[in-house]
């Protein structure tokens, strides 16, 4: 078979067909089982679109780069899990556009940073890292705390991310500009906002309750990471069960 | 078609030419090959041990149950002290000499990762976050106390956290300005910081009133409320009369996060009785 090589080097026709045959078997081995498993996404309870207020953290999250330093996926092996908490899940990010798990780790993973810190914590490390963690590299931030939170846009926000197949529901929708406000404020009324996103972090988050800022937005986005699972009542068996 | 030889070497040529130039068309090398073709064979068998087809069951496991023994194993590995440590109340922790090591390497990672960021590298303190290497407590030193400190937080969003709220005075118009400026130069008297004599005289009776429930008739704190002691040189938020002065004015309240839900109870064990042993426990 090796003698006809230049017979089809020189044909280009043939070549050409021939090359397409081999790439599609190459990529049918890869696509057709995932045709064939119910879901590569785990069924746990829990996980639910991010309130406005954290999905317009997660986009400054992005504007900022976070993510070329930050990774947010915990992989599983003992040392992470060991140091970061349970592996992540692929349902931890299905309402992620684009997902955030990123393979640089400048700085440690944040895939459970939420909780970890007090918000008092997170706005003094991002207005300046050195003056919390004497030994940080990370640039400070602090212009976010300036910074009033852009808010008109939040219903074509909210629709982009529908768009794409975040189950916002009406009444989220509806809701969408009153809860961008009070989940920073620490005298309002939260229960509805919590009714629709459980766990949110509510209140003054920034240190300053008189207005939104950017940095109001960051610290909810941040202090919900990897707290919407509950893993004790998750199956261990489910979840191992995944290819 | 015609193949071309090299002349001095008798191999093939591929038959192209360059500038005179010439390309032997030598075979691959026989190692070379057939460790590409073994590694075809194996990909084959690899496949089945680790299906990439669903319903056929592998020989390995997922990593995620693989991660799952790792760490089972690594604990039985451990299994001896952990079970110790389990079992014992924190003060026969704190006075076994045999578990000293492991629970001090154990407490000094898992502070490195967890605590470090806030109470500074080895728990030196940081302005806001306070020092765990001295004999100074806010909210008491013994081994329990600790404890519970660490289990449930301070303000933090658990049920049974340590709380306590200082007066805004200022803010709430509890006192006006010159009785705040006072009663600061009070505060910095006790510990015998640079004062106004005469505000700090003034300041006293409005001390007696209004801050003594809490911070104690001389100043000596309350950790029972975690109301730091005034008459000492350490400061959470700072000893210059316009700190203290903002601290009465509109208060900062440290909020420590709880750690019974990340962290097991092992775990806190260990650690509260590394910080104990870190400067200060009583
Ligand atoms: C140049 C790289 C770099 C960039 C960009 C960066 N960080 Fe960091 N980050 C670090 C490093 C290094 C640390 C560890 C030291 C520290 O805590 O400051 C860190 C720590 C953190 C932590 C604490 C994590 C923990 O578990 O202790 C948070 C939260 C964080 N960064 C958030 C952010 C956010 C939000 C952004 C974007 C606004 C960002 N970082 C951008 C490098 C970076
Ligand atoms: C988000 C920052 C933060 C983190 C992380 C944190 N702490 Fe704290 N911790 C605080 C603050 C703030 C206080 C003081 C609360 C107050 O003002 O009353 C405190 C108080 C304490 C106290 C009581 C000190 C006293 O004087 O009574 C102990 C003990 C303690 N922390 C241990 C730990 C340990 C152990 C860890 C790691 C598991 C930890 N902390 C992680 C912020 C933090
Ligand atoms: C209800 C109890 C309470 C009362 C009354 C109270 N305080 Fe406090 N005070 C606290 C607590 C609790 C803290 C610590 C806050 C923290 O840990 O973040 C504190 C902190 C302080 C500090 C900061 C100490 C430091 O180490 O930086 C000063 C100064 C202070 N109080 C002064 C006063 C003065 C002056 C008054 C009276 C006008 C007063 N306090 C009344 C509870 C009280």
């Amino acid at each position: 078979m090796f003698k006809h090589h230049h017979f089809v080097e020189r044909n280009l026709t043939l070549m050409s067909v021939l090359i397409l045959i081999t790439i599609s078997i190459g990529g049918l081995v890869e696509i057709i089982p995932l045709y064939l498993v119910r879901s590569t996404i785990e069924v746990v309870e829990g996980v639910r679109p991010y309130s406005p207020l954290e999905m317009r953290g997660r986009d400054i999250y992005i504007r900022e780069g976070c993510y070329t330093c930050h990774s947010q996926q915990i992989r599983p092996f003992r040392d992470e899990v060991e140091r970061y908490g349970h592996y992540s899940l692929a349902a931890e990010s299905m309402y992620d556009h684009p997902f955030q798990w990123g393979s640089k780790r400048t700085g440690p993973d944040l895939a459970r940073v939420g909780g970890k810190y007090s918000n008092e914590w997170q706005v003094a490390h991002l207005i300046d890292p050195r003056g919390v963690v004497p030994e940080s590299i990370m640039p400070p931030y602090s212009f976010l705390a300036e910074r009033p939170l852009q808010t008109d846009d939040i219903f074509d926000r909210m629709d982009a991310n529908i768009a794409v197949g975040v189950p916002y529901d009406e009444s989220m929708v509806e809701n969408a500009m009153d809860d961008l406000f009070v989940q920073a404020d620490p005298w309002g009324d939260h229960d509805g906002l919590l009714a629709r996103y459980p766990k949110a972090v509510v209140g003054d988050l920034d240190g300053d309750p008189s207005r939104l800022t950017e940095m109001d937005a960051l610290v909810a986005y941040l202090q919900i990471l990897g707290r919407m699972v509950d893993f004790a009542d998750t199956a261990v068996e489910d979840l191992e069960a995944m290819r | 078609m015609a193949t071309e030889r090299d002349e001095l070497t008798g191999a093939e040529t591929t038959g192209h030419e360059w500038d005179g130039l010439k390309e032997l068309n030598n075979p691959l090398p026989r190692w070379w090959l057939y460790i590409l073709y073994a590694s075809i064979v194996a990909s084959v068998i690899y496949s089945f041990f680790v299906p990439p087809i669903p319903g056929v069951m592998g020989v390995f496991e997922t990593t995620r149950a693989v991660v799952r023994q790792d760490i089972e194993l690594a604990r039985d590995a451990q299994s001896a002290n952990l079970e110790r440590i389990r079992l014992a109340s924190l003060q026969e922790i704190r006075d076994d000499a045999s578990l000293r090591d492991f629970v001090y390497s154990g407490g000094s990672s898992v502070f490195a990762e967890n605590c470090a960021p806030c109470h500074g590298p080895g728990g030196a303190g940081v302005p806001g976050y306070p020092a765990l290497v001295d004999d100074v407590w806010l909210w008491g030193g013994t081994l329990g106390d600790i404890h519970d400190t660490i289990a449930y937080g301070v303000r933090s969003d658990d049920p049974d956290t340590r709380w306590s709220e200082m007066i805004a005075f200022g803010r709430d118009d509890v006192l006006n300005h010159s009785e705040i400026e006072d009663v600061s130069h009070y505060v910095l008297s006790l510990s015998d910081t640079d004062n106004d004599r005469e505000a700090a005289l003034r300041g006293e009776v409005i001390y007696a009133e209004n801050c003594a429930t809490c911070h104690g008739d001389a100043g000596e704190g309350d950790d029972l409320l975690g109301a730091p002691a005034l008459n000492d040189h350490l400061w959470l938020y700072g000893g210059t009369l316009d700190e203290v002065i903002s601290q009465v004015d509109n208060p900062k309240h440290g909020v420590m996060p709880a750690w019974h839900e990340r962290l097991d109870d092992t775990t806190i064990k260990m650690l509260s009785v590394y910080v104990h042993t870190l400067g200060g426990g009583q």
